[in-house]
């Protein structure tokens, strides 16, 4: 039955993330931004206490859990309750969100494609000890968007894969790799004649000798986060980290990539809505202060040009937030939603970017000012239409999906 | 809790209206549109759905079926893919209707509700628009001034719909210019009172199948009895809100519909020998298409959740409406484009559906859910 209240214990449990946001965010938000390769090792410890607690990392389709059949199932929600979650601490700071101490990409990658004991073995420290990072790397000089023209190589030999290669824009790839007892989801080809087929992910512990951070990259926005340049060279890891199979099939380990995706998309579309909410509720308390009233209900006629603006990000984020809703809760059902989560992802990815614009060109000198965080936030904005699936990239599955083409076909 | 499903029941619903919408509007959308004249069998076809009757209270001859402005969203959105004029025409008799259901006195239910019981189409309407560029539902100039025991209506209205057909309309006109929307009265009107003229058959750009006339008000005297809710009055805030909610639906549809249309087009055609929908920039225009649909649905939905969950749903309505109004015409514009020289040509429904949806943003009021 069509539903679109949230109870009062999901209200509660956001209050406590937009505290979060409030008290341990945005008070460093503008000096994070300032320094880019400075870390903030306080929030992290503060961060890390606050999830240990409530670390239970499901994204995704967890398909190892049988369910209970003595019990009535409860509906399960963990995307959405991801969604609603990120928005609100992206409303904090973008950037301090994706740098915070946590399984991240890495993590989803292992909840998708792992072995209950990966599961076990590769998560469990993320309850425990001190702050740690898992990151996801893909990327390569190479190639961006066209993920099947991996380049990294992992080759067997006895008892050990043999990573070479080198990957960029590793979100949180610093503290992964060399800065946390974290680890690296390194995808890599077993068979380059095999295409696609031939693309594995595979486990790599944080300083495992053959792999090294060479670079971290200086950044639009998001600046919090580091996104590392991570060299492989004759990386030596067990057998065992690969996630799953190693064998070569037609429709093999690229499809667990697509997996990844349906769930992380519309963390990323959410993740744009913090953002663009940030932006809204700045320009709405403005206008206040402004005393310039937002009038619904009358004439579109006789809108201000402000008015109508303003209304326009509002309805565009509404938009986009219902979309990754949608997204969100139907991975929840077990729905498959690789159309609707790029959607959600088209849709907030340029949404929010426009928002954020809009924002800045409302508030005029002041928008354009580092004395606010708007123009922060505009540079923030942009990495949602890019990263995850740039938009043309999302376009082009959405595409496919409505038009019935394959790869080939539509390209 | 957050939930994308639709009921069994509002599943049950889309698919016999949707069915109805596909099969037996849409082949009539064209020559109605030529013609001008909607097919009296396929109006008295959709009057057996009860669309109008399913919601009038058992007692004054009705369905009883309980109001959703969800499911009446869905209801609007799948007519609105098989025609915006026959949508309007068809649930034009509402307009009269549900806000006496809602909002009227009893006596006002006994008198004017029976008659949406019968096998046949009853025509009825509504007059909420008024021709002035500065329009606005919360300044209504069409005024109500309080003469003895009745009220004398004054000023002119436009794009009624079935106003020559109907005997009795509502005719919304403001008590109190100075309160806005809640200064705002509904009054039912005798087609045939004295200071009411109904004017030639307008001529729009779209809606060419939906007659639509201009009203005239002058001095025309009305009794107490007539102003809808009697002292009480009508909450015209809310009954707007439910109105943007149904046009939005039909927006959605006519989206749809272009959007469908546009998609198997650009499958089908074929140029450098291959289907021009393997070409990223029609693809494009495709999923963007898609997208907007989606978006818009759900903010419509939104909308109306909120108003069945006894909210007022202005802003949410609002938005939803103006989203739809720009996106329905960006949309059938998309639906022209991706057929070309093809789209322009009266062969094909797309130039039809462009013209209809450029409505949206003049037209408010004359659609309900």
């Amino acid at each position: 039955m069509i539903d679109f209240e949230l109870e009062p214990q999901v209200l509660n449990q956001l209050k406590m993330y937009h505290m979060v946001s409030e008290q341990m965010m945005r008070p460093i938000s503008r000096d994070c931004d300032e320094h880019e390769h400075q870390k903030p090792t306080q929030f992290y410890e503060s961060m890390w206490a606050a999830s240990a607690a409530a670390a239970d990392i499901q994204i995704g389709h967890d398909k190892s859990k049988k369910p209970d059949a003595s019990k009535p199932a409860a509906p399960r929600r963990a995307n959405l309750l991801t969604v609603l979650s990120t928005e609100e601490l992206c409303w904090g700071d973008a950037g301090l969100y994706l740098s915070t101490p946590n399984p991240g990409l890495g993590g989803a990658a292992v909840m998708a494609a792992g072995t209950p004991d990966q599961k076990e073995r590769f998560l469990k420290r993320f309850k425990e000890g001190k702050p740690k990072w898992g990151a996801m790397a893909i990327t390569e000089p190479g190639f961006g968007s066209d993920s099947s023209a991996v380049a990294t190589t992992a080759t067997r030999d006895g008892d050990n894969w043999v990573l070479d290669g080198t990957k960029i824009f590793v979100t949180a790839g610093q503290m992964a790799a060399e800065k946390s007892d974290g680890f690296v989801v390194v995808w890599a080809t077993v068979d380059r004649s095999a295409g696609r087929a031939g693309i594995k992910p595979f486990i790599v512990e944080h300083n495992t000798p053959g792999m090294s951070v060479t670079r971290v990259e200086n950044k639009l926005g998001i600046r919090a986060s580091d996104t590392a340049m991570i060299v492989l060279d004759n990386c030596r890891i067990p057998l065992d980290q690969i996630l799953g199979s190693a064998e070569v099939r037609k429709e093999g380990g690229f499809k667990d990539v697509m997996a990844t995706f349906d769930a992380t998309r519309p963390i990323v579309a959410a993740m744009a809505l913090g953002v663009g909410r940030a932006a809204l509720d700045f320009v709405r308390d403005f206008l206040k202060q402004q005393n310039v009233a937002i009038r619904y209900g009358i004439s579109p006629r006789r809108l201000t040009a402000v008015e109508r603006d303003f209304m326009e990000m509002e309805v565009q984020l509404q938009a986009a937030r219902l979309l990754t809703w949608r997204a969100a809760w139907m991975l929840d059902t077990g729905k498959r939603n690789s159309l609707e989560a790029s959607m959600a992802k088209a849709k907030a990815g340029l949404a929010v970017t426009l928002i954020t614009q809009k924002a800045v060109e409302l508030l005029g000198p002041l928008g354009y000012s580092r004395k606010i965080l708007v123009e922060k936030w505009m540079r923030d904005a942009k990495i949602n239409d890019i990263f995850e699936g740039t938009q043309q990239i999302n376009m082009i599955i959405i595409a496919r999906r409505i038009l019935n083409y394959s790869s080939k076909e539509l390209n | 809790m957050i939930d994308f499903e639709l009921s069994e029941e509002q599943q049950m619903i889309r698919d016999s209206v949707g069915a109805f919408a596909r099969d037996e509007i849409r082949p009539a959308a064209r020559p109605a549109d030529e013609s001008g004249a909607i097919p009296a069998p396929l109006v008295a076809k959709a009057w057996q759905f009860g669309f109008v009757s399913g919601a009038i209270p058992e007692k004054f001859g009705g369905g009883g079926d309980a109001r959703s402005a969800v499911t009446g969203a869905i209801v609007a959105e799948e007519l609105g893919f098989g025609d915006l004029s026959i949508a309007i025409h068809v649930l034009a008799p509402r307009l009269f209707a549900y806000p006496i259901v809602d909002m009227g006195t009893d006596d006002q239910r006994a008198k004017y509700l029976k008659r949406f019981s019968g096998a046949d189409f009853a025509a009825a309407t509504a007059a909420v628009m008024e021709p002035r560029f500065d329009f606005d539902l919360s300044a209504l100039q069409v005024s109500a001034r309080r003469d003895g025991g009745g009220f004398v209506l004054n000023g002119a209205k436009c794009y009624v719909p079935l106003a020559a057909e109907s005997d009795s309309m509502l005719v919304y006109a403001a008590t109190d210019a100075a309160k806005g929307f809640a200064g705002v009265d509904g009054f039912i009107v005798p087609r045939a009172a004295a200071g009411v003229t109904v004017s030639e058959r307008e001529k729009n750009m779209g809606l060419k199948a939906l007659a639509t006339y201009e009203l005239t008000l002058k001095d025309c005297r009305v009794g107490a009895d007539a102003r809808v809710g009697g002292d009480k009055g009508i909450d015209f805030s809310r009954l707007m809100s439910q109105s943007r909610v149904a046009f939005a639906a039909l927006g959605v549809g006519v989206m749809n519909a272009a959007f469908e249309y546009a998609r198997d087009y650009a499958k089908e055609r074929k140029a450098f020998g291959v289907p021009i929908a393997t070409k990223q920039a029609i693809a494009f225009i495709l999923a963007d298409m898609a997208i907007e649909i989606d978006a818009a649905r759900l903010l419509v939905w939104e909308a109306a959740f909120k108003l069945d969950k006894g909210g007022d749903g202005l802003r949410e309505s609002y938005l939803a409406k103006n989203y739809v109004a720009q996106s329905a015409l960006k949309l059938t514009d998309n639906g022209v484009q991706v057929l070309g020289g093809h789209g322009y040509i009266r062969e094909h429904p797309v130039e039809m559906w462009l013209r209809n949806a450029r409505g949206f943003s003049a037209i408010d009021g004359i659609a309900t859910v």
